[in-house]
């Protein structure tokens, strides 16, 4: 047993001892600290966790310190090193805010039980001071795939994947699904990008698929290239992937998810502050504000834009979800039947695409 | 699997399109290459192009001005390089490693501010007619002028060097500057120049990513292409013409890949996205053995310092 391992296991052996503190007395002060994937400026995913941090100043003001923050942080050992700093440098919630970070969260959580850590996107919790919190995504997918299904002309819709993990299978899914709906001819183009953040290889993606006839593209990665690029072709349309990325209205973005973390991270720094604070599994979507439909702009039709609007509306009221069956897999196996909607366990864990797309899933 | 979704007319089009930031690169690699001068830091001059490119075309809202930044912002990180190896006399290869290591971290320290700007954009040239002429106006007479220009400085150095005399006194400070020194050629300054090219050529293929081709700032933009440029002046045996080839290759390549992708051909896309460098590791290999460095063209003093002491 070397050094490490030893201080590892007398912290989780202090952790258990003080198992009960995780649901601590109130704070008089707490300091937040976030865990980026990508820059700021990304005009997307990160910069809206970071709108979400200065919802945080914002609300509390003196008594939160959410200065500290770290950009670029690859996914993988880096980011267990940078979280060990951020816990040693008297953070009192983390807040990692990619699907990559899992792992890592985890094996520092064991560590400093006494630093609540949430993990975004993601499904792990093997510690108690561990919450994870999620965005129902794909109940914006169901939107644009509606949109985009009635857009296209060409019948060729595009994807731009980024990691083949559940969140953005069912991204896939519910976008295909819709757009099959309205137009039964649509087939739909997935590419891996094999990163969230590469606005090189993102435009590069774009362009192949616009070059093969696509003309509604659909980003799953965090910049704003696969819009530039779209923009680039008079008819290609495509959507504001987590921010609203509305330097690209009316066209090529014509609408947008925007995700919308600060209610969350209000809520529970508030929940640290005033000692309710406990382990959660939050998932929440356009019912509870953290997903959000960017504006549709005119260069969708009228009728196109009310249809998309009362579907945004159903899913909202909760008398809609995104995967009602009769949903066949991709094998043609039956997963949801007649009017069966999808239990949350099989999302989280999806692997498969449903009938229809084309394409194997990378594993 | 449906190829015959993949229009060659459109993809050749846009082949020349991705191969134009390393064919820059590589052909001003080439001229240093060809003045005996090893310079492994293209990676860290092109980002370095694609980061003060960025910058210059987004205060002075022109594109022109932002390639000419690039090529200077290249050049002036090939003046350190130039500073270490013919001045200070430092190994080439060591100084050239860690010019691109200061290159990629120097570009992200002065691209903070820079993030999720976009550039002013580079309309394409305008040929009239020609551009209407089927499939072979949309392949050739469509692109931006920079798709030009690369082309015409492969044709431009492939005549320096072949017809002119300055190209054969860089040829001959390449072979032997021993040679050259006794007859009175300034081996230094020669080689100064050459670096000062090659850097400027760097930088403007790195500003052509990050003006034209994303177009957008950020860290690490150029993820690997110099190191892709390196390789093809080997794989040129170092005539310009094949570098031209070269770079078509792999721009190609990586272009075919993401078609490939869309087209839904069984390949897993791991392999498609490995595919260019598994190609370059190739290319290095088969060239670099056999028959050593006289088979394959090499500059005869290539990466040896040179002080006129001796």
């Amino acid at each position: 047993m070397n050094r490490r391992t030893m201080m590892a296991t007398a912290a989780l052996g202090l952790g258990l001892a003080f198992g009960g503190s995780v649901q601590a007395a109130g704070m008089d002060k707490v300091k937040a600290c976030f865990v980026y994937v990508g820059p700021v400026g990304d005009g997307g995913w990160t910069y809206q966790h970071d709108q979400g941090r200065l919802a945080l100043i914002e609300a509390f003001g003196d008594k939160v310190d959410a200065t500290t923050f770290q950009e670029n942080v690859p996914e993988g050992a880096d980011s267990e090193r940078v979280l060990t700093q951020m816990a040693l440098g008297g953070c009192n919630i983390i807040f990692t805010t990619s699907f990559g970070y899992m792992d890592a969260t985890n094996a520092v959580a064991a560590k400093f039980p006494n630093v609540m850590f949430e993990h975004a996107t993601g499904f792990k919790r093997e510690h108690p001071n561990v919450s994870t919190y999620n965005a129902r995504f794909y109940e914006g997918r169901a939107v644009q795939g509606h949109i985009a299904g009635k857009m296209t002309k060409s019948n060729k819709i595009g994807y731009i994947g980024s990691f083949p993990i559940p969140e953005v299978i069912m991204g896939i899914n519910s976008y295909y699904l819709h757009a099959k709906k309205v137009n039964p001819d649509v087939e739909l183009s997935v590419v891996w990008a094999f990163t969230w953040f590469d606005p090189a290889k993102e435009a590069d993606a774009a362009k192949a698929m616009i070059e093969q006839g696509v003309d509604v593209i659909a980003a799953h990665t965090d910049s704003t290239a696969p819009l530039a690029e779209a923009a680039k072709t008079p008819g290609v349309i495509g959507f504001g992937q987590a921010s609203d990325m509305s330097a690209y209205k009316p066209s090529p973005r014509v609408s947008s998810i925007i995700d919308n973390w600060a209610p969350y991270y209000v809520k529970r720094v508030g929940q640290l502050l005033d000692g309710t604070y406990a382990q959660a599994d939050a998932w929440e979507g356009i019912a509870g504000g953290e997903v959000e439909i960017g504006e549709i702009t005119d260069a969708v039709p009228a009728e196109v834009k009310a249809e998309a609007e009362a579907m945004r509306d159903a899913i909202g009221a909760g008398t809609y979800h995104p995967f009602t069956g009769p949903i066949n897999k991709q094998d043609g196996s039956a997963w949801l039947a007649e009017g069966q909607t999808a239990p949350d366990g099989d999302l989280l864990g999806m692997n498969f695409f449903v009938e229809g797309i084309k394409g194997d899933i990378p594993q | 699997m449906d190829l015959s979704s993949i229009n060659p007319a459109v993809l050749i089009a846009s082949l020349m399109v991705a191969s134009v930031p390393i064919m820059l690169a590589a052909i001003g690699e080439l001229v240093v290459e060809k003045a005996g001068v090893l310079n492994l830091g293209v990676e860290g001059m092109m980002i370095m192009g694609a980061i003060c490119g960025f910058i210059v075309a987004v205060n002075t809202g022109s594109p022109v001005a932002g390639f000419l930044g690039g090529a200077a912002g290249g050049a002036v990180l090939s003046l350190v390089f130039a500073l270490l190896t013919q001045v200070l006399l430092a190994n080439q290869v060591a100084s050239g490693l860690a010019l691109t290591l200061f290159g990629v971290g120097l570009s992200s320290l002065m691209g903070q501010g820079f993030v999720g700007i976009r550039p002013p954009l580079t309309s394409a040239v305008d040929l009239g007619p020609l551009a209407d002429i089927p499939v072979l106006g949309h392949i050739l007479f469509r692109h931006d002028p920079m798709v030009y220009i690369a082309i015409a400085v492969v044709a431009g150095v492939w005549a320096v060097l072949r017809f002119t005399r300055a190209g054969l006194i860089l040829r001959a400070v390449g072979e032997s500057h021993e040679a050259a020194h006794a007859l009175g050629y300034k081996v230094t300054r020669i080689r100064i120049m050459a670096i000062l090219f090659g850097g400027a050529m760097a930088g403007l293929g790195g500003a052509y990513l990050s003006l034209i081709r994303v177009p957008q700032w950020t860290d690490g933009i150029t993820a690997g292409a110099g190191w892709i440029a390196l390789a093809i002046v080997v794989f040129a045996s170092w005539q310009p013409w094949r570098v031209l080839i070269g770079a078509y290759l792999f721009g190609g390549i990586s272009v075919l890949q993401l078609n490939l992708q869309v087209a839904k051909v069984p390949i897993p896309p791991e392999y498609l996205s490995m595919s260019p460098y598994l190609i370059t590791i190739l290319v290095l290999v088969i060239m670099s053995s056999g028959k050593g460095r006289k088979a394959l063209n090499a500059p005869a003093a290539l990466g040896q310092n040179f002080h006129a002491s001796r």
